[in-house]
């Protein structure tokens, strides 16, 4: 059945997408370290964990999509998930700095040998154990999505409120982080890692190491999203995009399925977290912040939201121009972020991804009428509870 | 201490001192006390202050404050005590006692006469002895007062001579509180302490709490249990007052939310949209009273006391033409595509902030408080600024015209069709378009509006709006949408929740449960507290 599955998931353009996601997971690792330096091909240190952080992002923004793109929950607060999975490695990655912090202490990590705290809080327990760790960056996501989303779809709150409030969660969960009380390194985080599996985690080879992880987590998301889109379930999932009180009246517990949807995507969410701190070397609340979930949406407008691909287009594509004008012209780049908010709501309702498509449906109109499937941003004033303006 | 605001001290004190028969000291021989305080250590210069104070002499009051500010000083040449006068490399000189001028000197040559922290405490006494005689009234007063907030036990000698011969009523009970506080620390007989008590306590609030619990241990064991029964009423009204003044920083806080919110009402209500520009409307507004008051301060600055009344239609008309234009441009493609209308305007703030960032630079600016506006005043035991107050009655009063204007106008009642039945209101021939863009207008000019009462209580930089756009959808969530009445009831319980549960559970923890709280409220009434009851039935 699981095979099954699976081929009904591999469909043309995912083949071509995971062994693309294989390829990149060999090559840039492979041009890194094999090829000696000055070599046109030669991929520079510094660019192998920043490529790494883009995949890390392209697979949050994935994870967006499937509950927006597919399921018409706009989340403004994935970031929340990605950085709970990001501490949730942090945890682990202090854990292994044991006797090698200023503080020396084999136990406690310096900031709470700082705070003269005794000993580990409870839920610092286990996290030395990597597998441990990693089943927390997925668990803990994922419980939260669960209590927060059993909650808000069993009581219908549906839209621009749903919104709003996982807006509310990301805020007060970073006001939470904040605080130095909670045991999680308050304003500055947790950083100065030092090994991660034995490595030590700045060397070129655990970068490369973990830009191919990336990769290959990347490729595997692809996988489990375009499996669950291609089932009977994801064709209910944008039933419920569209009418979701249509769906409901057919008889689908339109709850479940969002909840299905919410609790998959923040576990995808929770592993690019913990695959982006190693990279970047530091996780704080700053990661909570609403704005960044809020560019986490923008990543996946821009490249088409309601496909595998766009997301992944679109945060690659907004996170290269970030880099390139937050370093040469760091006074346009709001303007420019903003902009890109605008046009792509007026002028891109479907992203890049949409405008081939519209190119495409607009060259080949003549010959055969439209029978490609809707998208989201043609049915969604329907679904709307506002009724359209007067046009 | 600048010689102008000196010279104006001297001028009152001289004035009012100066004119009755009272202890003049020759000048010169004053001069050589006053000298005195240059040189030595600080127990020597005690000691001068001692021998200063001994003359009863008016003049030396100035000369006293003058030192306890650190703004004597002594010539390097001579050791002779001066005022001095200007600033920078060469200073003006001026002699203590006459007050005439005695050229100029290098700020090198001058030495500055030193005071310590005890020091300063023998100068306020000792100015308080000076001052306790005067015949000014308001002079007495004050020196009562300062001499009852440091209660020093020296000073008891002095104030019953000066209770005897004091006539006002109302000086003459500060004095005698001021010696019932004495008599409490000292060993004064039981009797004198059972009489102070009564007047100790009455003094009330925090203050007459500190000063008995001081007393409790140095008392005799007979007296305890009537200072313990004071304490204990004191705290018992401390803790009421303590209450009130929470409602108060609630109504304070929830009247600034109800600015910052009450225009996201107006827009989420009638249109369905969520203004994420909504905080730099706000943002644009205290701007506005930046503008309105460097204009002010450069070409009319007697002006400056009406600026926010300038400012005010100026912000509401410059926030609402760019809530227009937003609309126009923007947001009236993008109507029934709810969620994406929110990430539009959210591209929209991140341009303002930017373009506020980039001319008028990221920092804070200085916008003032006019005078009506500043200071503080006492309600029994409750302090209250100005500056909160007025933003109070200023919400309220946006509040009211708000609600007469979607009550008693044309458009008014055009909206509230357009909120409940946009087709319907369309079809009676309605321009809802029109209504959209002059709701969207609306919206942001009341933005505007609060941006002016925020600039007087936060730092204006081109964060401003971000710190409120979040507590604003709380707001508007909780209260509910299309009813102006949800506003405000949501945004005052907000406020005293959020006041309530600050001394419990620290200011960041408080906020945090409210925001849990406001979570788990919304899954009980997914439509706020005044939902819109309606016809209007989901898709």
């Amino acid at each position: 059945m699981l095979t099954q599955a699976l081929f009904r998931a591999l469909d043309k353009k995912a083949i071509w997408l995971v062994a693309i996601l294989i390829a990149v997971a060999i090559l840039v690792p492979a041009s890194n370290l094999l090829l000696p330096n000055g070599h046109p091909l030669r991929l520079p240190n510094y660019a192998v964990p920043l490529f790494g952080k883009y995949l890390t992002f392209a697979m949050l923004a994935l994870a967006l999509d499937l509950v927006w793109g597919y399921c018409g929950i706009l989340s403004l607060g994935h970031g929340a998930f990605f950085a709970i999975g990001g501490y949730g490695m942090g945890m682990y990655l202090m854990r292994q700095i044991g006797d090698r912090g200023v503080y020396a202490n084999p136990v406690l990590p310096d900031f709470m040998v700082f705070l003269n705290w005794k000993e580990l809080p409870w839920y610092w327990h286990g996290f030395d154990n990597f597998w441990f760790a990693m089943l927390m960056v997925m668990l803990v996501p994922a419980l939260l999505a669960f209590v927060f989303g059993f909650l808000a779809f069993r009581s219908r709150v549906t839209g621009v409120y749903l919104s709003i409030i996982t807006q509310a969660m990301t805020y007060a969960l970073l006001l939470a982080f904040f605080r130095n009380d909670m045991g999680f390194g308050g304003n500055n985080g947790l950083t100065d890692f030092k090994e991660i599996l034995g490595a030590p985690i700045s060397a070129d080879t655990t970068r490369a190491a973990l830009f191919a992880a990336s990769a290959i987590a990347l490729a595997l998301a692809v996988l489990v999203c375009s499996m669950v889109v291609n089932s009977k379930l994801g064709k209910v999932m944008v039933a419920v995009r569209d009418a979701e009180s249509r769906a409901r009246f057919l008889g689908y517990r339109v709850e479940y399925v969002k909840l299905f949807a919410f609790v998959v995507s923040a576990i995808i969410a929770g592993i690019a977290g913990a695959l982006y701190v190693p990279q970047v070397g530091i996780i704080n609340p700053g990661e909570f912040e609403p704005a960044n979930s809020i560019e986490v949406v923008i990543w996946t407008a821009v490249g088409g939201r309601g496909t595998i691909i766009g997301p992944i287009i679109g945060a690659i594509m907004v996170n290269v121009g970030k880099s390139y004008f937050t370093g040469a012209f760091p006074e346009f780049w709001l303007f420019a972020l903003g902009a890109l908010f605008v046009i792509t709501t007026l002028f891109l309702p479907k992203g890049i991804v949409g405008l081939i498509g519209q190119y495409r449906t607009l060259t080949t109109k003549r010959e055969q009428h439209d029978r490609s499937a809707p998208s989201p941003a043609d049915v969604e004033a329907g679904a709307d509870p506002q009724p359209k303006a007067a046009e | 201490m600048t010689f102008s605001r000196l010279l104006a001290t001297l001028t009152v004190l001289l004035g009012t001192l100066l004119a009755p028969a009272y202890a003049q000291t020759a000048d010169a021989e004053l001069t050589q006390l006053v000298d005195a305080l240059a040189p030595g250590s600080f127990k020597d210069r005690e000691a001068a202050i001692a021998a200063l104070v001994a003359t009863g002499d008016t003049r030396v009051v100035p000369l006293l404050q003058t030192l306890a500010e650190g703004d004597l000083y002594a010539s390097e040449a001579d050791g002779k005590v001066v005022f001095i006068t200007g600033s920078g490399a060469t200073l003006g000189l001026v002699d203590p006692v006459t007050l005439a001028e005695l050229g100029e000197a290098p700020k090198a040559d001058l030495e500055k006469v030193k005071v310590n922290n005890s020091l300063r405490r023998v100068i306020r006494t000792a100015i308080g002895q000076l001052t306790l005689l005067s015949d000014d009234p308001r002079i007495r007063r004050s020196a009562a007062q300062s001499i009852l907030h440091d209660a020093d036990p020296a000073n008891l000698e002095l104030l019953e001579g000066s209770i005897a011969a004091e006539t006002d009523p109302q000086i003459r009970q500060i004095m005698e509180t001021a010696r019932a506080v004495i008599i409490l620390q000292t060993d004064a007989t039981l009797e004198d302490k059972q009489a102070a008590l009564p007047l100790v306590a009455a003094i009330g609030g925090r203050d007459a709490l500190t000063l008995l619990t001081g007393a409790l241990t140095n008392s005799p064991d007979e007296l305890k249990p009537s200072i313990q029964a004071s304490i204990d009423g004191l705290a018992r009204d401390r803790a009421v007052w303590d209450a009130a003044q929470n409602v108060w920083y609630g109504i304070s806080l929830g009247s600034v939310l109800l600015l910052a919110a009450i225009g996201l009402a107006i827009t989420f209500g009638v249109m369905g949209v969520i203004n994420m520009a909504h905080g730099e409307m706000v943002m644009l507004g205290a701007y506005t009273t930046y503008m309105v008051q460097e204009t002010i301060r450069q070409s009319a600055p007697q002006l400056f006391d009406y600026s926010l009344a300038i400012a005010l239609p100026l912000a509401f008309l410059v926030t609402a033409l760019i809530g227009i234009a937003i609309e126009r441009g923007v947001i009236r493609w993008l109507y029934g595509r709810a969620l994406e209308t929110l990430l539009a305007t959210w591209g929209i703030s991140l341009i303002l902030q930017q373009s506020v960032r980039s001319i008028f630079g990221p920092t804070n600016r200085q916008v003032g408080n006019p005078s009506w506006m500043t200071g503080s005043f006492e309600l029994g035991g409750l302090s209250i600024t100005w500056s909160r107050l007025w933003i109070v009655v200023f919400a309220m009063v946006v509040f009211i015209a708000l609600l007469l204007v979607l009550k008693r106008t044309a458009l008014g009642l055009q909206m509230r069709a357009v909120t409940q039945n946009r087709r319907m209101a369309s079809a009676m021939g309605i321009r809802t378009p029109f209504v959209d863009a002059m709701t969207f207008g609306l919206g942001s000019g009341v933005a505007g509006l609060a941006g002016v009462a925020l600039s007087q209580i936060d730092n204006v930089s081109p964060n401003l709006g971000q710190g409120y756009i979040i507590d604003s959808f709380m707001v508007v969530v909780f209260g509910g949408v299309g009813n102006l009445w949800g506003t405000l009831v949501g945004a005052l319980t907000l406020g005293i929740a959020n006041k309530f549960l600050e001394p419990y559970a620290g200011a960041v923890l408080g906020k945090i449960l409210i925001l849990v709280l406001i979570i788990l409220f919304i899954q009980r009434r997914p439509r706020g507290l005044f939902a819109l009851k309606g016809r209007s039935v989901e898709a």
